[in-house]
Parts: structure tokens; C-alpha cells; sequence
């Protein structure tokens, strides 16, 4: 079954549909878009990073992400600058870095585009293995560490006060987004990795009265765009990852125009 | 109960709180006041164990829990919640509980019901739900009447001298209402990065230190309601000293 490229695609695009969904709520939640933006623009200081250093770009992803992620929340707490001009500042320079230190790889030529803009279609049978494994334990932090999120995103201070540690919890949280980045970047790419963080659980808020099933939600929206996405490339010769960002929005809108004509009966 | 000794807090080189003496014993109703910037709030997050102190000790009794309530608290509409799920965020309860809790909070919300329709005073009450939900031995109230009007607020007041009496539990808010907080207080803290006086309302009013924070005005709306609890008046106005509330009879019952 594994043999279709086709197919590959799929499964491997289910996978990071299920990380991101619960944890895109929480990016959403939390107004965290750009933090997601920040750390998906790092991901190519890390690829040329992992390559330097004979590790695989996943891993250089990984550890950039979470030194980015690190000093993200350092700066933050300094409140010199706004959170506004600290990720703008840290996400731009970056991505910059990325691109000018993947040209200083020796006898290595990386694809641009394809970390740019993901490359879905090429992923090999390892590779859809280990975006599973990646998926899996992102998504088995997030629902061991649930609760303890979902109070401290409503109210940090009561949640504190009534005993979750805030610390190692959003320690915790800010890792997994970047091995959620890690892993989506071989498939939508880096410039549209947050898209997949925001777009599935804004479509599946329009429907959820409950946390748990604005995630639930997020994860089968996200299923359904990656499915319909790479159905439309393949039908239409379109790039892949913007195909399923495409597809995505398209859900969305079309949940949103559902909503406008059938109204929520109670208010959620 | 809760019993903070030379507490002192250091900010990016700025003394918050310096030399704060505080403590809340069972059955009684603390409250904190003081202008901006006082340190009210980091005061209260030094208690609950939030902040560490730069200085000086916060002891609490062993097994102490605690029940709090933000200051405000909002809540990103993107974030879809009902209010038996905000009840139960950090620890679960039957819904016969909820809806008992809720009965004391006079909070006459469906439990599945969205909390994104709850007015303010609303939510305060459905904050106030989820801290005695925990059952606390302590309940701390960081400005519980904001966004409520003043007939809420003294509802509110009721409703948490209610809840002392039927939870046996100490309360420590900080308030900014002078007038109505005090006619429900055991104990007020006045703080300006220290503890500029504390006592009985009526001691306080009359503090020097409380005029020139305060002024005069506030001082009599306060002797006014701190008056009234000394004594009632009689018919064509003669002061009938008939009982002490010092409200004394809560310590010893326990």
C-alpha cells in the first residue's frame, strides 16, 4: 500500500493533521499564530544547522526550535521590547540566517523549495514512518498533559493558585510545537506551517461548544484538508502543500457560510 | 491559617513590598486596600506561593487549600467553554455538586451554557462557584466587585460573608470598594509597598497614615458603615449599645 506516492502523501499528511489539530487549538487559544510563525521561520536555520553537523534537518530542526522557543520566552519576560517586535525581530532574522546559511553548505545542495514550500509527494516510506512516530508522541503529550493546559490557557493564575505548574507545563508545550514544525515542514513547508496550526481548529471552533471537541474537530478538519488537497493536485497538477492550505480555507469558509445559513442554536 | 513575616519583593531593582507583616487566621475576613501600585497584587501572588519573596518568610498551614479568585478574567472567544467545563478545569466534580455550588453562588446558569454569555458579575459568582468547589480552607479575592455595580457589590459582600459563615473558611481580598468592604470585614491591611496600618475598620479610618492615602472623605464614608457596626440606633436617634460585632465569636468556635 505503501508502494503509491500517493498514498504515502495521505497517510503522512493524517499524521501531521492529528499532531496539529489538538495543539493548533492551544496556538489559537492562546493567540500564538506568530510565535508559530516564528518558530516554523527557524525550521531552515535548523535543517542547515542538522546538515553542518552531520545530524538529520529533522533533529537541527528540533533543537533550534526549542533554543528559538527559549529565548522567545527570555526576551519576553524582560518586557523591554513588545511580544510584537521580539517575534518579528527573532522570526525574520531567522529565516534570513536559514537562507544564507544553507548556500555555506559544502557539497550539499538543499532544496529550497521544497522546505520553503514542503514536498509532500516525495516523502519516502522512512519518512512516513517517523512523521507517525513524531505524531504519535506529540499527540500523547498533548492528551497527558490536557487538563492541566486547558486550565492554565483559561486562567494561568487560578490554575497556579489552585496547584498546576506553569512552568515544565508550558516548557512542555512549547517543545511540542516544535516538533510539530519539525514534522509538518516536510509536507506544507515552512512558510505555511502555521496555517495548518490555525486554519483546522478555527474551522472546527464554528462547531464545538467544548474544548475537547474543537480538538476532536480540528484533527478531522485537518484530515479533510489534507485528503481534499492532495485529491485537487493530483487532479489539477497543483503544488501540494499549498493545495491543502487551499483546501483548508476553502473549509473553512464553506463551515462559515454552513453556520451563517443554520445558526447555532444556543450560543457557543 | 497564612501568616507572612518581613516579607519583601524585589522587581528589576525595585523594592515592591518591604517589611510586610500579615497574617489570616479561620473564620475571618481580611482585606487589603491601597492605592495603585501599592503591591496589593504582588502581595497576594507572594501568599499563594506565585512570586518567590526576596526577602522574609510566607508560612502556611500544612494541607492548606486554596481557593482563588482572578481579578478578571478573560477568556479568548476563540476558546469555546461551558460553565460545568469551567468548573471542572482543574478538578472534577458530579454535576449534582455543580449545580449545588452554584445554588450558594445564586448563579442560575445551565451547566451548558456557554460562559462567553455571562456578564461580568456572572462570572465573578462562577469564579467564586469553582474556588468552593475545592472546598477551601482558604479563599483569596483579588478585587472580586470590578465590572459590578455598586448594588452587586454589596450583594457580592453578603454572598462572601455568607460563604465564611457556611465554609468555616478565612477570607483575604483586596478591595477598592472603602465604603461597602468594610461593614464585612474583620481586618483591613492597609498597604503602600508596607503595611502603612491594619486593625478593625474603625481603627483604621481614623489612622493618619489612611488620611493621607486616602483623604477625609474616605475616612467618614467609612466611620459612617464601621459606626453602624459598633452600635444600632434608636428610634429618635439615641446610640443603643447593644452588642459587639467584633466579630470575635468566629475564632474561638474553632
Amino acid at each position: 500500500m505503501l508502494d503509491d506516492f500517493l498514498t504515502r502523501a495521505v497517510i503522512a499528511g493524517i499524521g501531521v493533521a492529528a499532531a496539529t489539530g489538538p495543539l493548533g487549538c492551544f496556538v489559537v487559544w492562546r493567540r500564538m499564530a506568530y510565535f508559530g510563525d516564528t518558530l516554523a521561520h527557524s525550521a531552515l536555520l535548523g535543517v542547515a544547522l542538522g546538515i553542518a553537523i552531520g545530524l538529520s534537518p529533522t533533529v537541527g530542526t528540533v533543537i533550534t526550535g526549542v533554543a528559538i522557543a527559549v529565548a522567545l520566552v527570555w526576551l519576553q519576560r524582560r518586557r523591554t521590547w513588545s511580544s510584537d517586535t521580539v517575534l518579528g525581530l527573532l522570526s525574520h532574522s531567522a529565516l534570513a540566517c536559514g537562507l544564507i546559511a544553507v548556500t555555506f553548505l559544502d557539497g550539499v545542495r538543499v532544496d529550497l523549495m521544497a522546505y520553503l514550500f514542503g514536498d509532500i509527494l516525495a516523502v519516502s516510506r522512512m519518512e512516513v514512518v517517523w512523521i507517525w512516530v513524531g505524531a504519535l508522541a506529540v499527540t500523547c503529550l498533548v492528551i497527558a498533559m490536557w487538563r492541566p493546559l486547558v486550565a492554565l490557557t483559561v486562567n494561568e493564575e487560578t490554575a497556579q493558585a489552585e496547584g498546576v505548574p506553569a512552568r515544565p507545563v508550558q516548557l512542555a508545550f512549547v517543545v511540542m510545537i516544535a516538533l510539530t514544525v519539525a514534522l509538518a515542514m516536510k509536507i506544507v513547508g515552512i512558510l505555511l506551517i502555521t496555517a495548518m496550526l490555525v486554519i483546522p481548529p478555527a474551522t472546527a471552533r464554528q462547531f464545538a461548544s467544548t474544548p475537547e471537541q474543537m480538538a476532536l474537530g480540528a484533527v478531522l478538519a485537518g484530515t479533510a484538508a489534507v485528503s481534499g488537497g492532495l485529491s485537487g493536485s493530483f487532479a489539477w497538477d497543483t503544488p501540494a502543500g499549498p493545495s491543502i492550505v487551499a483546501a483548508a480555507a476553502a473549509l473553512f469558509a464553506l463551515c462559515g457560510a454552513v453556520r451563517a445559513v443554520f445558526p447555532a442554536r444556543t450560543p457557543t | 491559617m497564612i501568616e507572612a513575616s518581613g516579607l519583601r519583593v524585589e522587581r528589576g531593582g525595585q523594592l515592591i513590598l518591604n517589611g510586610v507583616d500579615l497574617s489570616v487566621s479561620r473564620g475571618e475576613i481580611v482585606t487589603l486596600i491601597g492605592p495603585n501600585g501599592a503591591g496589593k497584587s504582588t502581595l497576594v501572588r507572594t501568599l499563594l506561593g506565585l512570586e518567590p519573596p526576596s526577602g522574609g518568610t510566607v508560612r502556611r498551614a500544612a494541607r492548606l487549600t486554596v481557593g482563588y479568585q482572578a481579578q478578571k478574567l478573560t477568556i479568548d472567544p476563540t476558546l469555546p467553554l461551558t460553565v460545568r467545563r469551567f468548573l471542572t478545569l482543574t478538578r472534577r466534580a458530579g454535576d449534582d455538586k455543580l449545580t449545588e455550588m452554584l445554588g450558594h453562588v445564586q448563579l442560575p446558569a445551565e451547566l451548558d451554557k456557554s460562559i462567553h454569555v455571562l456578564s461580568g458579575g456572572e462570572l465573578q459568582r462562577l469564579q467564586l462557584a469553582r474556588a468552593l468547589l475545592r472546598d477551601p480552607d482558604l479563599l483569596v479575592l483579588d478585587e472580586p466587585t470590578q465590572n459590578v455595580d455598586i448594588t452587586g457589590a454589596v450583594e457580592l459582600y453578603r454572598l462572601i460573608q455568607r460563604t465564611r459563615d457556611a465554609f468555616n473558611c478565612a477570607v483575604l481580598m483586596v478591595s477598592h470598594d472603602l465604603n461597602v468592604v468594610m461593614a464585612s470585614t474583620t481586618r483591613v491591611y492597609c498597604l503602600n509597598n508596607h503595611i502603612c496600618c491594619s486593625g478593625r475598620p474603625a481603627e483604621v479610618s481614623r489612622h493618619p497614615e489612611f488620611l493621607r492615602l486616602f483623604g477625609q472623605s474616605a475616612a467618614d464614608m467609612l466611620a459612617v458603615y464601621t459606626h453602624d457596626h459598633d452600635h444600632d440606633h434608636g428610634p429618635g436617634g439615641e446610640i443603643l449599645h447593644s452588642h459587639d460585632h467584633g466579630h470575635d465569636h468566629h475564632d474561638h468556635a474553632h
